[in-house]
C-alpha cells in the first residue's frame, strides 16, 4: 500500500499561485518522474508530498491515508536530496542509522537494516568514513542508503543526480533503476533533465507553470505529445517546429515547405482529421530529427515517406549520428543522418522524411491538432 | 648573461627578505615592549626599581610582588590581594560566557534554518544591539535589575552580560549557520528528528569552530569589562578589573610598581590563556563558512 494520490492540490504563496489544481494517481511500485523546467512547481509538489511544505487546497494521500496534516516523520516516506544533505559530523554508518535511532529501533533491527542497505548499495567498505572523505557518487549512494534504511512506503528523489558529472550521472541512473527493480518501492522522482525522465520512469509527468501538461509512459509522451511545450521539452535534440500553411493537393491535405531553392509538398497522415477545417491557415509542423534522415536504401517499404534534397548549413557529428542543419520555411531544422552519408556544409544532401509520426500544433493555443 | 641576471635577482630577493623580516622584528619588539617591562618590573624588588632604569633586566628575580598582589595587597582597608576578586570574576564570567554562547547558537539556528515571517527583521534589530554603547543601557539596566530583584548580585551581573552579549553571539552563529544547507534540516525532519533533536544532534556538533570564536570573544569582553562591573556588582564581589583599578589607584603609602605590574598581569592572564589555547581555532572559525566544506 504505497500508492500516492494527489487530488486537486493547489499551492499559493500570498497571491501567487504556484500549483494550479494538480491531480495524480501513482500505483504501488511505480516509478513516476516529475519533469519540467525550473520554476514549474515540481519541487514544491515533492516538498508537499514530503510534508516539508503545506498544502493550500486539495488532498494528498499516501497508502490511502490522507497526510495533509501529518508531519514528515509520520508519512512513511524517505527523501534523497540534490545536495545529498548528509550529516557531516557523522560517519556513513551513523548517517544511515540516524532515522532508525531517532525512532528508537532496537540494536538488532539497526544491524539488520545496516547489513541490508550496505549490501544493496555495495558500500560495506565505506561505513566508517565521514561524508567529506567520499566522492560525489559515493555520497549520493549514502543518501540513498539513508532512505533505504527505514524501508518506507514511498521514496522521494529531488534532482538527486544534478550535482554529479556527466559520466557518473549515467552510471547512477542505471544504479537507481536497478535499485527500483530490486526493492520495488514506489518512487516519485523530480528532475529537470528530460533524458533522466525518459530513461528512468515508468510514467512521466510533464509540468509547466504549476500545471500538469501530460502524463504518460516515456514512449507515449515522446511519440504523442499533448502540446507544443511537451513536444519541445522531451527529446534531444528537440523536435523541429516549422510554421507552414495547410494546403490540399491531389485530394490530400498537407503543408508546403520551401528550402530556399524550391517548394515541396508534405502530405499529412490521413489520421489527422483536424487539418481539414484549417485549409489555407497557418499551423506548426512538428518533426523529430530522426524522422529526417539520409536516403535509406530499405526505406521503400514505408509509404509515409517522401524524398527531398536540401542544402546543408551546419554539420555536427556526434559519433553514432551526424546532426545536419537545413533551413525550411526560414526555420533551422535539425536532421539526424548516418555518418556514412558523409554530409558536407553548403552541399545538397538527399533526405528521407518519415511522415508517419509528424504532428501538427495550433499556433494560437499550442495544442495538438489531431 | 642570463645567469648573471638570475643571480642578481636572487640577491635582490634575499635583500628584500632581510628588510621584511627586519621590519617585522622591529614591530614585534615595539608591541612586546610594554609586556616585557611589566614582566621584568614585576620580578624586581622595590629598591631595584627605584635605583635602576625602567627597561633594565632584573639583577635578582623575586616573586614577592606576585604573591603580594595575589594574596595581601591592600585596596583601601582590605588587605587580601586580588585572589578574591579573581574568583569572583570567574564566578560570573564563566556562566555568562556559557549562557550567552548557547543562546546565541540557538538564536542563530532559528534565524537561519527555521525562518519565520519577520525573522530577518528581528535579526536586524538584534544587530543594532552590537552598536549600543554600554553607558546608554546603564540606567534602564539598573532599573530592570531592581525589578528582577537581582541588583548587586552575581546572577544580576551574569544577566547583564548575557543580554548585552546576545547581539554578538547571535550574529556569529547566524552567519555561521547561513552556510548550512537547509536540505540537511529537511532530511533530519524526514528522518524523524524534531526541532531540538536537530539542534543538539546535528547543528551543534557542526559548530565547534564558531563556538571557539564566540567563547574567545565573549570571555575577553566580559572578563575585561570594567563599567558594568563597577556599576552592577556589590562591594565584596567586585570583578578583578575593578579591584585592579582600586589597587593601582590607591593614593596611600608607597607606590609599589612591582605589585601593580604583577596584579595587572594576573588580571590579564585568563584572556591570554584563552587566546593561546584556542587561538588557532579562532582564525579557522572566522574564515569558516567562506569556503564550502
Amino acid at each position: 500500500m504505497g500508492a500516492l494520490s494527489i487530488r486537486n492540490v493547489v499551492k499559493r504563496y500570498g497571491n501567487v499561485t504556484i500549483l494550479k489544481s494538480i491531480n495524480l494517481e501513482v500505483r504501488d511500485g511505480e516509478f513516476v518522474i516529475l519533469v519540467g523546467p525550473s520554476g514549474c512547481g515540481k519541487s514544491t509538489l515533492l516538498n508537499m508530498i514530503a510534508g516539508l511544505d503545506t498544502v493550500s487546497e486539495g488532498e494528498i494521500a499516501i497508502g490511502g491515508r490522507v497526510v495533509n496534516d501529518l508531519p514528515p516523520k509520520d508519512r512513511d516516506i524517505a527523501m534523497v536530496f540534490q545536495s545529498y544533505a548528509l550529516y557531516p559530523t557523522m560517519n556513513v554508518r551513523e548517517n544511515i542509522l540516524f532515522g532508525l535511532r531517532i525512532r528508537k529501533a532496537t540494536p538488532p533491527q539497526m544491524e539488520e537494516a545496516l547489513a541490508r542497505v550496505a549490501k544493496t548499495l555495495q558500500m560495506e567498505h565505506l561505513l566508517d568514513r565521514k561524508p567529506s572523505q567520499l566522492s560525489g557518487g559515493q555520497r549520493q549512494r549514502v543518501a540513498m542508503g539513508r532512505a533505504l534504511a527505514r524501508d518506507p512506503a514511498l521514496f522521494l528523489f529531488d534532482e538527486p543526480l544534478s550535482n554529479l558529472d556527466a559520466k557518473l550521472r549515467v552510471d547512477m541512473r542505471t544504479e537507481i533503476k536497478l535499485l527500483h527493480d530490486r526493492v520495488k518501492t514506489t518512487i516519485v522522482y523530480v528532475t529537470h533533465d528530460q533524458i533522466e525522465a525518459m530513461t528512468l520512469g515508468d510514467r512521466i509527468v510533464v509540468m509547466k507553470d504549476g500545471e500538469v501538461r501530460q502524463v504518460g509512459s516515456p514512449q507515449e509522451v515522446y511519440d504523442d505529445p499533448a502540446d507544443l511545450f511537451v513536444a519541445g521539452f522531451i527529446g534531444s535534440p528537440s523536435m523541429n517546429f516549422i510554421r507552414c500553411t495547410v494546403e490540399s493537393r491531389d485530394g490530400r491535405l498537407g503543408v508546403g515547405l520551401h528550402d530556399g531553392t524550391g517548394t515541396f509538398f508534405v502530405p499529412a497522415p490521413p489520421s489527422i482529421t483536424g487539418l481539414s477545417e484549417r485549409a489555407g491557415r497557418e499551423v506548426i509542423l512538428g518533426i523529430r530529427p530522426e524522422q529526417i534522415t539520409d536516403k535509406d536504401p530499405y526505406a521503400g517499404a514505408n509509404p509515409h515517406s517522401i524524398e527531398q534534397s536540401a542544402r546543408i548549413e551546419v554539420v555536427q557529428p556526434t559519433g553514432p549520428d551526424t546532426l545536419v542543419l537545413i533551413r525550411l520555411n526560414g526555420t533551422p531544422v535539425t536532421c539526424r543522418v548516418h555518418p556514412g552519408a558523409n554530409p558536407k556544409a553548403s552541399q545538397p544532401l538527399g533526405l528521407t522524411f518519415d511522415l508517419s509520426k509528424v504532428v501538427f500544433f495550433d499556433p494560437a493555443t499550442e495544442k495538438r491538432i489531431r | 648573461m642570463a645567469e648573471f641576471t638570475r643571480a642578481e635577482s636572487a640577491g635582490g630577493r634575499a635583500f628584500g627578505r632581510v628588510i621584511v623580516y627586519g621590519l617585522l622584528v622591529l614591530v614585534a619588539i615595539y608591541y612586546l615592549m610594554p609586556l616585557i617591562v611589566m614582566l621584568t618590573t614585576s620580578v624586581k624588588s622595590l629598591e631595584e626599581i627605584r635605583a635602576g632604569n625602567l627597561v633594565a633586566l632584573p639583577t635578582s628575580i623575586t616573586f614577592d610582588a606576585w604573591s603580594k598582589a595575589w594574596g595581601t595587597a591592600c585596596t583601601g582597608a582590605d588587605c587580601s590581594g586580588l585572589k578574591g576578586n579573581f574568583w569572583a570574576s570567574m564566578n560570573f564570567v564563566l556562566p555568562a560566557v556559557v549562557i550567552s554562547t548557547l543562546i546565541g547558537a540557538f538564536n542563530g539556528y532559528v534565524l537561519t534554518l527555521w525562518r519565520f515571517k519577520g525573522s530577518d527583521a528581528l535579526f536586524t534589530i538584534m544587530l543594532v544591539g552590537c552598536f549600543i554603547p554600554f553607558q546608554v543601557v546603564l540606567l534602564p539596566m539598573a532599573q530592570t535589575l531592581g525589578w528582577l530583584g537581582l541588583a548587586n548580585t552575581t546572577p544580576g551581573l551574569v544577566f547583564v552580560h548575557v543580554v548585552y552579549g546576545l547581539a554578538f553571539t547571535t550574529l556569529f552563529f547566524r552567519n555561521f549557520y547561513v552556510s548550512v544547507p537547509e536540505e540537511m534540516v529537511k532530511a533530519a525532519r524526514i528522518d524523524g528528528a524534531d526541532f531540538f533533536t536537530i539542534f543538539w544532534r546535528i547543528i551543534l556538533p557542526l559548530s565547534p569552530p564558531i563556538i571557539v570564536v564566540c567563547v574567545i570573544w565573549q570571555f575577553t569582553q566580559i572578563w575585561n569589562d570594567f563599567l558594568f562591573g563597577v556599576v552592577f556588582s556589590g562591594g565584596e564581589r567586585q570583578p578583578i578589573t575593578v579591584a585592579l583599578n582600586n589597587l593601582v589607584n590607591t593614593s596611600t603609602g608607597v607606590k609599589e610598581y612591582n605589585v601593580d605590574m604583577a596584579a595587572a598581569i594576573i588580571a590579564a592572564l585568563p584572556t591570554l590563556f584563552v587566546y593561546v589555547v584556542a587561538g588557532k581555532y579562532f582564525v579557522r572559525g572566522l574564515t569558516a563558512g567562506s569556503v564550502k566544506g
